[in-house]
């Protein structure tokens, strides 16, 4: 017990004879790396006899259903004719009638929008591609300004873009904001891939700042210049007024879920993070809240804002229709958006805020910067669920008079020329769809991919 | 029992002062009047059986639990209801815990500088200078610029030191910092802490390594029941233990 005051004496030295030198084998390739085709599909498709079967009869149901769809989508299909008779008249119902789509797809895109005007929803749709092309561009610095610019800045100049007509002082402004943000991301996506600096530093500097806090303070006054600009050509556009009457198709869907999907984020974190509030009075309000729109179906929080909320508003008081149905899509995601958050930031150790907190971290850095990034991260298959919900949820707002791409579709059969043309249309839209849901899918796993750091192996 | 520290204190207080400190967990009294007084430069060591308190005890030191009764008096200033005075004693005081507690979104070397940006404010240059210098000192600067599930578990505990000591504290708490890692690991942590404690760190060590007790300690602290059993020098401590509670703990590590 009174041994002399030694370090451990944990690597035990063995006494006796010279050890035997250990040398570690070289590795080598597992087994299965050497198959070939043929290998693997005799090992993995006909290992026995009822393997084999099943893999046959795999490929014989898979030939029937393709086969006959094949035949259906394209061999029998007519591509030309003016109207549903013409087409029976050739194949009868063995063939698809594609004509019907054709002729529809303008409406089923931009619903019953002028079309003299339709070129200002392709305009916005190319500026916000364009806004977000700097998010792959890989010399791009800014990269998280660039993200919230354009979540936060692109909805204000696209509501006026496809709504237009006559803009206050109020909204002038605004939409000058929004168009200040989509010049910003342009010349900063481009200074920092060409000369590695932040256009408005780089402003600054020309205009002769030497210390770092004189090239904030020029890049705010650059900053002021270019929203003067923004004001000057925001003051010069005119659009004709679009009522949200006759927006629909794939773009309302689009308006309806980009807003849902924007919003429901930001909105479920600060949710989340209010259920978990220790201040009981702002918990008590977020779980009243979570806990009430997501016990509620979603078509009944659209009945409740569009038949019952002008019964409660005073008399002359008009809230847009489309409105009602984004700001009760957005709760409603939202509420769900919350839980999964809630899910998430428990999935975090509690040592995580430990150690922010020794360092000296308040609660806003240390959950901002420390359990927010991971939690987002592990949340990030269950966020994008909700996305993909939420865009194919939008159907439901055609129950209060809204014409969504689901819409659009069915009226195609309720048209004298094509009358009873369902199926066609609805496999155009599914393949619409499945494409907008793929790509969000196959997004997350990318963005799953890129943000591993290995924590889970 | 107030031994004097190696390092002479300029200040004349003790650098931290728990006086008459009572903790409890719901109704369970986790800590029964704690009086204990750490000088500059002096090192504790903490032992005794699991749900003895000891872990509580050095997280009211930096209030990472708050106690209901007493007072934590840290270089002079005490804890009290205002977070954010609380926030500013803690940034004297570095921690290591038992299971790292490394962010693992960020690498090595951004997980040292992390406090330096957000809390002091450090430019990126001066941040990583400073992180640089310390992983140097627990001997992984080759490891910066990896994430921390890359690394094995005593690098890891490694990289947290350094972590605690960018905030340059003047105490450094160590929760026990080896109980998580493999035999082999240990020895490589413990070699950094003597380092760290041959350089006049203030030191409160909660660990069952009765060995690296024996060659830094200047006192051994023997908790049970969430009470402060026996406090000695470890000679002292080791060869005539005097209560009956500690040798059986004694003869049940040893």
């Amino acid at each position: 017990m009174a041994s002399p005051v030694s370090l451990p004496p944990r690597p035990l030295t063995p006494s006796g004879p010279e050890p035997k030198v250990f040398t570690p084998r070289p590795s080598r390739l597992p087994p299965d790396r050497a198959l070939g085709i043929v290998a693997w599909l005799r090992a993995n498709m006909f290992s026995n006899l009822p393997n084999a079967l099943l893999t046959l009869l795999g490929i014989w149901i898979a030939y029937l259903v393709l086969g006959s769809f094949f035949d259906w989508a394209v061999v029998n299909a007519v591509w030309e004719a003016s109207n549903r008779r013409e087409c029976l008249d050739k194949v009868g119902n063995s063939g698809a009638c594609w004509p019907g789509v054709i002729a529809w797809i303008p409406n089923i895109i931009y619903g019953l929008y002028p079309k003299d005007q339709v070129w200002r929803i392709n305009w916005a749709f190319l500026m916000l591609v364009v806004w977000l092309v700097p998010l792959w561009l890989p010399k791009v610095q800014s990269k998280i300004a660039i993200g919230f610019s354009t979540v936060l800045l692109f909805p204000l100049f696209a509501s006026y873009v496809f709504l237009g007509g006559p803009k206050g002082i109020v909204w002038t402004v605004l939409i000058a904001v929004g168009l200040t943000g989509f010049l910003w991301t342009l010349l900063t996506s481009a200074s920092e891939s060409l000369k590695g600096v932040p256009v408005l530093q780089l402003a600054a500097r020309a205009m002769g700042a030497r210390t770092a806090e004189a090239e904030v303070k020029r890049g705010r006054l650059g900053l002021l210049g270019l929203f003067a600009m923004a004001l000057l050509i925001v003051a010069q556009l005119d659009l004709a007024f679009v009522h949200t009457r006759v927006w629909g198709g794939l773009f309302l869907t689009l308006v309806i879920s980009g807003f849902a999907i924007t919003f429901s984020l930001p909105a479920g974190i600060v949710l989340a993070l209010g259920r978990r509030s220790k201040m009981p009075v702002i918990s008590l309000i977020c779980t009243t809240f979570i806990e009430l729109f997501r016990s509620v179906p979603l078509i009944t929080i659209l009945f409740m804002f569009n038949t019952m909320l002008p019964l409660f508003l005073p008399a002359g008081v008009e809230v847009n229709q489309l409105l009602r149905a984004i700001v009760a899509v957005c709760l409603f995601a939202s509420a769900y958006m919350a839980e999964i958050v809630r899910g998430g930031l428990q999935a975090i150790p509690r040592g995580q805020y430990e150690a922010a907190s020794a360092m000296g971290l308040g609660f806003w850095q240390s959950t901002s910067l420390i359990v927010m990034p991971q939690a987002l991260k592990i949340m990030i298959p269950n966020i994008v669920g909700i996305f993909i919900g939420l865009l194919k949820d939008t159907t439901l707002v055609s129950i209060v008079g809204l014409f969504d791409l689901l819409s659009m579709a069915r009226s195609v059969g309720r048209d004298n020329n094509w009358i009873n043309l369902f199926l066609e249309p609805f496999f155009f839209i599914t393949v619409i769809y499945f494409v907008f849901c793929f790509a969000m899918s196959q997004y997350s796993l990318n963005l799953e991919a890129r943000l591993h750091t290995g924590h889970r192996r | 029992m107030n031994a004097v520290g190696q390092t002479p204190s300029s200040q004349p207080g003790p650098l931290i002062e728990m006086a008459g400190v009572n903790k409890w967990f719901g109704a369970f009294h986790a800590l029964k009047d704690i009086n204990l007084r750490v000088h500059q430069g002096e090192r504790i060591v903490v032992c005794g059986p699991s749900g003895s308190g000891k872990s509580t005890m050095i997280r009211c030191v930096n209030q990472l639990e708050a106690h209901q009764e007493g007072d934590v008096i840290v270089d002079g200033l005490t804890y009290g209801a205002d977070e954010q005075a609380n926030a500013v004693i803690r940034r004297n005081i570095g921690m290591v815990f038992q299971s790292f507690n490394l962010f693992p979104h960020l690498t090595v070397l951004e997980n040292c500088t992390f406090a330096l940006t957000w809390v002091k404010q450090m430019a990126k240059a001066e941040a990583d200078a400073i992180a640089m210098e310390l992983l140097t000192r627990v001997r992984i600067p080759e490891q910066a610029l990896k994430y921390p599930m890359q690394l094995s578990g005593g690098q890891q505990q490694r990289v947290a030191i350094a972590r605690a000591l960018c905030m340059r504290p003047k105490i450094m708490l160590f929760d026990e910092p080896t109980a998580s890692l493999d035999p082999e690991m240990i020895n490589e942590v413990l070699a950094t802490m003597i380092e760290l404690a041959e350089s006049g760190m203030t030191m409160m060590v909660v660990t069952h390594e009765m060995g690296f007790a024996r060659r830094v300690a200047d006192r051994v602290i023997f908790m049970d029941q969430g009470e402060i059993v026996e406090e000695a020098p470890p000679e002292q401590f080791f060869s005539a233990p005097q209560f009956d509670r500690t040798q059986l703990f004694l003869s049940q590590v040893l």
